[in-house]
């Protein structure tokens, strides 16, 4: 039998729903199976173009029911499932990213009731507190595990309403670009989660930096660069959660509450009670 | 003084006309619902570059939309500007099918009074068998409700025997209450139709805005037995869209509203969607859009 | 040349838009679903369900005897230690199973619905499956959220659950009942209403696909006695039941020093109140909505209407106009508003309490449209001159029939609206927010639904005050009753 001549799979960036090079053309090279593969090397100016995607579909996705979000993460879930085989990640590991996924979409239109709620007044008002999500979130995804780690903080971030960008591991991008053309198939509208490949000492200060953007996740690690994601965020008083790598399905979903308030905004409004 | 909107409840109106929207025309029902919406078309061309020769050929597209069909009626009406409804009235003449004109400083309305009556004027002179005028937004936004009617009085008056429609721009107005509150003010001044757009700003004769206005005439004429008609202008591009008002006004007025006395649809590209479902409703085949003449 | 098309107006009838029922799968006959497959009855017995609009048979199906009962509740226990076991995401993986299933076939469901029930498809298909599969899809996200639920206390579930759902809304109840107690942990045994068994046969198959394991849901169709052997079977753990008030309060009774939790959603009599300062022409379209909906077969249904004096002849005006639009006839078409009553037993009950309202001196008014010959039909009707001492005013018709009072002051029409017995929903019509809520906090209802009508949501809490029953179902609340807290 003849052995066929394979097609080689091109990685792209993912931002605004489309798969694209990085405008700044260069690459990296890295190790992958069968052969090592260029990568894009993300830069500041895709970072900007990945946080006008993601404000841009922020409205969009924020408009819609929770039972829509909590139905699109759960297709998610669906997608990834049927693609476990060209994830290059362990299949333990996508197995529960998958779970993780299924977990927060049940949060979706659970969150409200936990986290507001009616506040008894001592005057003649109703007064209720709403958690809104804050609007555009962004990731710095760990090294290790690459899916899993990504999953545990992209889901809580979208199930309460929020779009991403997200910078992936410098050393192992593929799982996190793979999972970008699962998000193709899944129904999640463009510009809801941003996904850029490059080395994180380039990207995550730009994405820190910028002031469009509203809250950052750094599961990083490394404390040198937690500390450089405090003081760019200052400039625009933008929340940071520093968070250390998620390691199982357990560890994501032990605590959900915290993940998922760190990303919220609580309005309380005031309504007189009286005709 | 502070005026006093009437209430309109967003959510409930919404869902009450795309409740409608749900009505299932079928077989003979689209058939003949399509032959309505034909003959309740005012056929329009508001561009810049607009000329005779143009109008010429929308013209006789409006006496006979598809000499293929001839169980297809003509529209109601020719929609051009003031410069060039002459052109039009020369090519209706003796056809049934009226020579419209917008004025009153189309679309914005920005303009002195005395140059939207003098707009009016020409446009009748010229041979304008249907006026259709926008209200001013500027002096409906400040809360100069007077200003509104008395300028809409001003150009009923010039129209002579030419019918006025009166534009309230919907999409300029805020909301629904406002929406209905424009359409109070345009009939209480003499508009013989009130319309919903220009087809020039971003959004037009949507299902909850006419609603709103349907339901605004309904009360209008309970109270004081004069007829209003409506015209439904802007978004409505496609035989579905046209159906769906149409039970709009069914269901909101009744079936003696099903003429073009009364109700009228702006539009141009409305027309060969309608012709294009009508022949699928004859051959049972999806049509070709080249199938049909744009002009 | 086109024709010169007249002027003047036309009538534009809709033709005929009938959903066709042809893409269905339903079998000739249906056995009792328990244990995981269909079985024939030990010793019930095969009835025909019959279509009301048609008085035609759909399907044969099997009631449950005694016996077959007592096999049911062996099989939920049997399969229940071995449910609650599972970890919550595993148990939230096959509802979410089914909530897609139903999505898949809703309109196989929707139809065999209208078929079965007499409801407009447009209802069934607009809100019956959709809402259906939003409660499997909801509760299964709760499934292994419990402890939130419960504010951190450590829960477990009941155990084993009966589960009795009536038949105006027979699908939907049985996911309002199913949903929760499974995501909860616990077996169900579910025995659906008299004359609409088909949905949850259906629904037993969609289980089936989802590979539910054997036992952890029974579906039993029945009649009272069916129900009632239910209730007395001595190894459950906790009953549910929607329905009559008066069949609730023989529960209740039945379960008397048993000490089985129970919950019970009943009947109504739902004041709809309208102020001067509504928005008129929106609160006609709730007042249809909340009376006409599922021809009034809504245990939640606004049928006394208060209006304000001060807009009492526009409201009753406008309404009157708008019900003479209401399209009345074969459930299958997609263009019917209002269908068929569910039964031959209904119709009479209906018809007896209009009669007693015109004796009582109420004035009736019906819409004039034509029902079909064969069938069961009501058409709606309006009362005007209604005291609130008149029968019409104080009893749950559960038909296409609204009674009017009237009130001057919203002190009178508070008032008005809790003087009754029941206390399960109400509807406030008015502009102005701070008198919305503060007539919301005032009125004895457990749902208020202000500017608005017959909206359900399953992360909502739903059930009544007093006589309308206790217990919540939708959201945390839902939740709740199928767990007990172990410390």
């Amino acid at each position: 039998m003849t052995s066929r001549l394979p097609v080689r799979k091109t990685y792209k960036l993912f931002v605004g729903g489309s798969f694209v090079r990085s405008e700044s053309g260069r690459y990296d090279r890295i190790e992958g199976e069968p052969s090592a593969v260029n990568i894009p090397r993300g830069s500041r100016k895709d970072v900007r173009d990945a946080v006008a995607a993601a404000r841009k579909a922020s409205g969009g996705w924020a408009a819609r029911t929770a039972y829509n979000r909590g139905q699109i993460l759960y297709r998610f879930a669906e997608a990834l499932e049927s693609r476990r085989a060209d994830i290059g990640a362990p299949a333990d590991e996508v197995g529960e990213a998958i779970d993780v996924l299924v977990h927060y979409a049940g949060w979706t239109d659970k969150f409200q009731p936990v986290l507001g709620g009616i506040n008894p007044v001592a005057a003649p008002f109703l007064s209720f507190s709403v958690p809104e999500p804050t609007g555009v979130v962004g990731v710095v995804a760990p090294d290790e595990p690459a899916l899993l780690g990504l999953v545990a903080e992209l889901a809580p971030a979208l199930a309460v309403g929020n779009t991403v960008v997200a910078v992936l591991s410098n050393g192992r991008p593929l799982p996190g670009l793979d999972l970008g053309e699962v998000l193709g198939i899944a129904d999640v509208p463009g510009g809801v989660v941003n996904l850029l490949s490059g080395r994180r000492a380039e990207l995550v200060p730009a994405l820190a930096g910028h002031h469009a953007l509203n809250a950052i996740v750094d599961a990083s690690a490394d404390a040198e660069l937690g500390a450089e994601i405090d003081k760019l965020a200052a400039e625009s008083v933008t929340r940071v959660r520093h968070a250390a790598p998620t390691r199982s399905y357990t560890d994501a979903t032990a605590d959900p509450l915290s993940r998922l308030e760190a990303l919220t905004e609580l309005k309380t409004a005031w309504h007189p009670v009286g005709a | 003084m502070i005026r006093r909107l009437p209430h309109v409840d967003r959510v409930g109106i919404e869902e009450r006309a795309a409740t409608l929207g749900k009505r299932s025309i079928k077989t003979s029902a689209k058939e003949q619902g399509i032959r309505l919406a034909v003959s309740m078309v005012d056929l329009t061309t508001l561009e810049g570059s607009d000329t005779p020769g143009k109008v010429r050929h929308l013209c006789a597209k409006a006496v006979c939309p598809a000499p293929t069909m001839p169980e297809i009626p003509s529209v109601a009406a020719v929609c051009v500007y003031p410069s060039l409804v002459g052109v039009a009235r020369e090519a209706l003449d003796g056809t049934g099918v009226r020579a419209a004109s917008v004025s009153t400083a189309f679309p914005s309305g920005q303009a002195s009074l005395d140059v939207k009556l003098r707009d009016t004027e020409d446009a009748v002179a010229a041979g304008a068998e249907e006026i259709d005028m926008v209200i001013s937004r500027e002096a409906f936004l400040a809360g100069d409700d007077a200003r509104v009617m008395e300028e809409i009085v001003r150009v009923k008056d010039v129209c002579g025997d030419a019918h006025l429609k009166v534009i309230l721009e919907t999409a300029e107005l805020g909301s629904y209450d406002h929406v209905r509150h424009a359409s109070m003010l345009a009939m209480e001044a003499g508009a013989d139709f009130i319309k919903t757009s220009t087809g020039k700003a971003a959004s037009g004769a949507t299902p909850g805005v006419t609603l709103v206005m349907l339901e605004a005439i309904r009360d209008y004429v309970e109270r004081t037995g004069r007829v209003v008609g409506m015209k439904a202008a802007g978004g409505v591009s496609t035989s579905k869209a046209a159906l769906h008002r149409l039970v709009l006004v069914k269901e909101t007025l009744g079936d003696e509203w099903l003429t073009a006395e009364r109700f009228r649809i702006g539009a141009s590209s409305l027309l060969n969607d309608l012709l294009m479902q009508y022949q699928k409703t004859q051959t049972g085949r999806y049509a070709r859009p080249e199938d049909f003449s744009k002009e | 040349m086109a024709t010169q098309e007249q002027r003047t107006s036309i009538t534009w009838d809709y033709a005929p838009a009938p959903e066709s029922p042809e893409h269905v799968r339903l079998r000739d006959s249906y056995g009792l679903f328990i244990d995981g497959s269909f079985v024939d009855p030990g010793d019930g017995t095969r009835v025909a369900s019959v279509n009301p609009a048609t008085e035609e048979p759909v399907a044969e199906v099997a009631f449950a005897g005694p016996g077959d009962v007592r096999r049911a509740v062996q099989a939920a226990r049997a399969a229940q230690a071995g449910w609650a076991a599972l970890s919550g995401l595993d148990r939230g993986k096959y509802l979410f199973r089914v909530a897609r299933l139903i999505q898949e076939r809703a309109r196989e469901l929707a139809v065999v619905e209208s078929m079965d029930g007499g409801k407009p498809i447009r209802e069934s298909r607009d809100v019956d499956v959709p809402l259906a599969a939003a409660h499997f899809f909801h509760y299964a996200g709760w499934a292994d959220k419990v402890s939130y639920a419960m504010g951190g206390r450590t829960v477990e579930p009941l155990g084993v659950a009966a589960q009795i759902v009536p038949w105006n809304f027979p699908l939907l109840m049985a996911a309002w009942k199913l949903a929760p107690a499974l995501a909860a942990g616990n077996t169900a045994v579910l025995k659906p209403a008299e004359t609409t068994p088909l949905t949850a046969l259906l629904l037993a198959e969609i289980l089936q696909e989802a590979d539910l394991p054997p036992g952890v849901v029974s579906i039993i169709p029945g009649d009272g006695a069916t129900g009632s052997a239910l209730v007395r079977e001595p190894d459950i753990d906790k009953v549910a039941f929607t329905g009559s008030t008066g069949v609730g309060k023989d529960i209740q009774a039945a379960l008397a020093g048993r000490g089985i939790p129970l919950t019970l959603e009943l009947g109504g009599k739902s004041a709809n109140v309208v102020f001067e300062d509504a928005a008129i022409d929106q609160a006609v379209e709730g007042i249809v909505n909340g009376i006409f909906f599922n021809q009034g077969h809504v245990c939640c249904a606004g049928s006394r209407l208060l209006i304000q004096e001060s807009v009492a002849e526009t409201v009753v005006s406008k309404l009157w106009s708008r019900m003479e639009r209401l399209r009345v006839g074969d459930p299958l078409d997609t263009n019917t508003d209002v269908g068929a009553i569910n039964s031959r037993e209904q119709l009479h009950r209906i018809e007896a309490l209009v009669a007693s309202g015109e004796e009582e001196g109420a004035v009736r008014r019906t819409v004039s449209c034509s029902l079909p010959d064969r069938g069961f039909w009501f058409a709606p009707t309006l009362f005007t001159d209604v005291a609130p001492a008149h029968r019409i005013a104080a009893e749950e018709i559960f038909g296409p029939v609204v009674s009017v009072l009237t009130f001057r002051t919203q002190a009178e029409a508070i008032e008005k609206a809790n003087s009754t017995p029941y206390g399960l929903a109400a509807g406030i019509w008015t502009d102005k927010g701070s008198k919305a809520f503060e007539v919301a906090a005032a009125l004895q209802a457990g749902v208020v639904w202000q500017n608005t009508y017959n909206h359900f949501d399953p992360s909502a809490a739903f059930g009544g005050y007093k006589e309308s029953g206790f217990g919540r179902e939708g959201g945390m609340s839902g939740l709740r009753p199928y767990l007990r807290v172990t410390r």
